[in-house]
């Protein structure tokens, strides 16, 4: 499989307020292919997030390659979509400029953009919501704004960072599926960073599960459920479950890692 | 003025009304008109005690001048008329501005000019303001920079360099608007540039990535997020100018309220002084509503204040 997203011996250090050193990753090598949905896992502070800052050029490595269809990274690369942890859809914005912000920054005219706008809002299911402002709508409905917003771009990367963890469990897994038909409609490389297995396996091809930080990858598993999946039920089959207690095996000791540190760290 | 608080009570007794017919919503029906009649004698309360502020004020002073006699010994003193006045002759002499214009011509022109100098202060003030503002929050060396000479500028009492603007600006309108555009510019400038610092990083972070420029992540993300910053700047600094636009006056003027309050000072008329200082809270009541307009529809997308007692 041609990659879309390699990295090699990808450090990245930064520097503390204090003037000391963290190292957030170390020796990280990770290889997604073109089309492929992968989830990265790991304990809390591992350096997950970092890894999409590095893949999106947002920042530079410390020492090591960061290569986009076989580029190396500097500055943001073409194609990419980054759907953040936080809100981060612009409160100014009403939900119609939002979604219409991509393809104006890349100079489309307002009429065309707003054109494009209204197809994609209405795909992520919220017609009928182009005018409101984010602050009158759910933390569901402005995930789909985010999500909307990236993919109208039609990136070929899209890079998501625990992008529902803020949703009620049901809300969650409506997105899901819904990202899963958005996905499948294109032919997207994604990188879903998430602390839930349940979550990352249903969702993805492959599974790369990180170390307690700082993080680099410990093992890589491949999911191969068929598709298209239900999210909501797929957990249940018993190949999902055998998956799951393999990949729980290796991420069980480095969440106990990060625990255990944490403990002394408060102590 | 709030839409809730505006409810006619009248709509209240006929929600009522129809309450009866349906047994089972008459609770609910009752505890929304109950808190409409409830809302509206607190209105009613806040407007009496206000009314009863100013007539006690007003008519304090009014009686201690009135019973007062300072210009023999051994009386009694509370109020000086001489040097205090009285309301009613301040209303007087109002009114004679009115009808008769006052020594330096018409009342209007007067105000007229002080406006002129005070809005165009308050426009050259801010927009250079929030210029420099943006300029050195986006840019980290130009802040370094100029950051401590901007601080020097800013320690120094800024209304004695309206004198220097009188020198070098002469006795017309330029002088005040330097003034008055000083006193706001530091205000704004401080405000903006906090504001563009505080701009969520994640925001900036989107933007980039949905592909935006360096001049449209400060047009559309940068700007927009620092204007709650630079719009709360604004009521203050709409005084500021006004106190620039005064004292401008007071170092050499022709016209205008600042010159007004000048002569009156200089003839030891009181009621003059204080005449000239309900004009000038006039102007400056009239701004603040102004400005408050001018808010709300900038920040549209705010959610409302969910307090209903507005200052």
């Amino acid at each position: 499989m041609q990659p879309a997203i390699e990295l090699r011996g990808v450090t990245k250090r930064f520097l503390t307020p204090s003037g000391g050193v963290y190292t957030a990753l170390r020796e990280l090598d990770m290889t997604i292919g073109v089309g492929e949905f992968c989830a990265v896992v790991g304990p809390t502070g591992c350096g997950k997030s970092t890894t999409l800052a590095l893949i999106s050029g947002l920042e530079p490595a410390s020492e090591g390659e960061v290569d986009v269809f076989n580029n190396p990274v500097k500055g943001i690369p073409d194609g990419i979509g980054y759907m953040f942890q936080a809100d981060a859809v612009f409160p100014w914005k009403t939900v119609l400029e939002n979604v219409a912000a991509g393809p104006r920054y890349h100079g489309l005219s307002s009429r065309d953009a707003r054109d494009r706008a209204r197809d994609w809002i209405a795909r992520v299911g919220l017609a009928g919501f182009e005018d409101r402002y984010p602050y009158q709508l759910s933390g569901g409905m402005r995930k789909r704004v985010a999500l909307a917003q990236s993919l109208i771009n039609e990136p070929r990367i899209l890079l998501m960072d625990e992008p529902f963890s803020a949703l009620d469990v049901q809300t969650r897994s409506l997105m899901e599926n819904e990202l899963l038909g958005l996905w499948a409609a294109s032919s997207a490389s994604v990188v879903f960073v998430t602390h839930d297995l349940e979550e990352a396996i249903s969702l993805s091809d492959r599974v790369f599960v990180i170390t307690a930080g700082p993080g680099t990858v410990k093992s890589n598993y491949k999911v191969d459920l068929p598709r298209p999946r239900n999210v909501a039920e797929i957990r249940f089959q018993p190949h999902f479950i055998e998956i799951y207690e393999e990949i729980w095996k290796d991420l069980k000791d480095e969440v106990l890692v990060s625990y255990e540190r944490q403990k002394r760290g408060a102590a | 003025m709030n839409v809730r608080s505006a409810a006619p009570p009248r709509l209240a007794l006929s929600i009522e009304a129809g309450g009866r017919e349906k047994a089972e919503t008459r609770p609910l029906v009752d505890l929304v008109a109950r808190r409409r009649r409830e809302h509206g004698q607190r209105r009613l309360k806040v407007q009496g005690l206000r009314l009863l502020v100013a007539v006690v004020v007003l008519g304090g002073w009014q009686l201690g001048a009135q019973v007062s006699d300072c210009n023999s010994t051994g009386h009694l003193c509370v109020v000086d008329k001489f040097f205090w006045s009285q309301p009613s002759d301040i209303a007087q002499k109002l009114w004679t501005w009115l009808t008769q214009g006052t020594d330096l011509g018409p009342i209007w022109d007067q105000v007229l000019v002080t406006m002129e100098e005070t809005v165009g202060g308050f426009i050259v003030g801010s927009v250079l303001g929030v210029i420099f503002g943006v300029a050195l929050g986006r840019s980290r060396l130009l802040a370094d920079v100029m950051g401590p000479y901007i601080k020097a500028a800013n320690a120094i009492p800024r209304v004695v360099v309206g004198a220097l603007f009188a020198i070098s600006l002469g006795l017309d309108i330029k002088a005040k608007i330097a003034t008055a555009a000083i006193l706001v510019f530091f205000v704004v400038f401080f405000n903006a540039f906090q504001g563009v610092r505080e701009v969520d990083r994640n925001l900036v972070a989107n933007a980039r990535i949905l592909g935006a420029h360096d001049r449209q992540l400060t047009t559309e993300i940068i700007i927009p997020s620092a204007l709650s910053w630079i719009i709360a700047s604004l009521h203050t600094s709409f005084g500021l100018a006004l106190v620039g636009a005064v004292v401008g006056e007071l170092f050499g003027a022709t016209q205008g309220l600042g010159e007004l309050i000048y002569a009156a000072k200089n003839n030891f008329d009181a009621a003059g002084v204080f005449a000239g200082m309900a004009l000038l809270a006039a102007i400056a009541l009239v701004a603040e509503a102004l400005i408050t307009a001018l808010e709300d529809r900038l920040i549209r997308w705010r959610p409302p204040v969910t307090t209903e007692t507005r200052i």
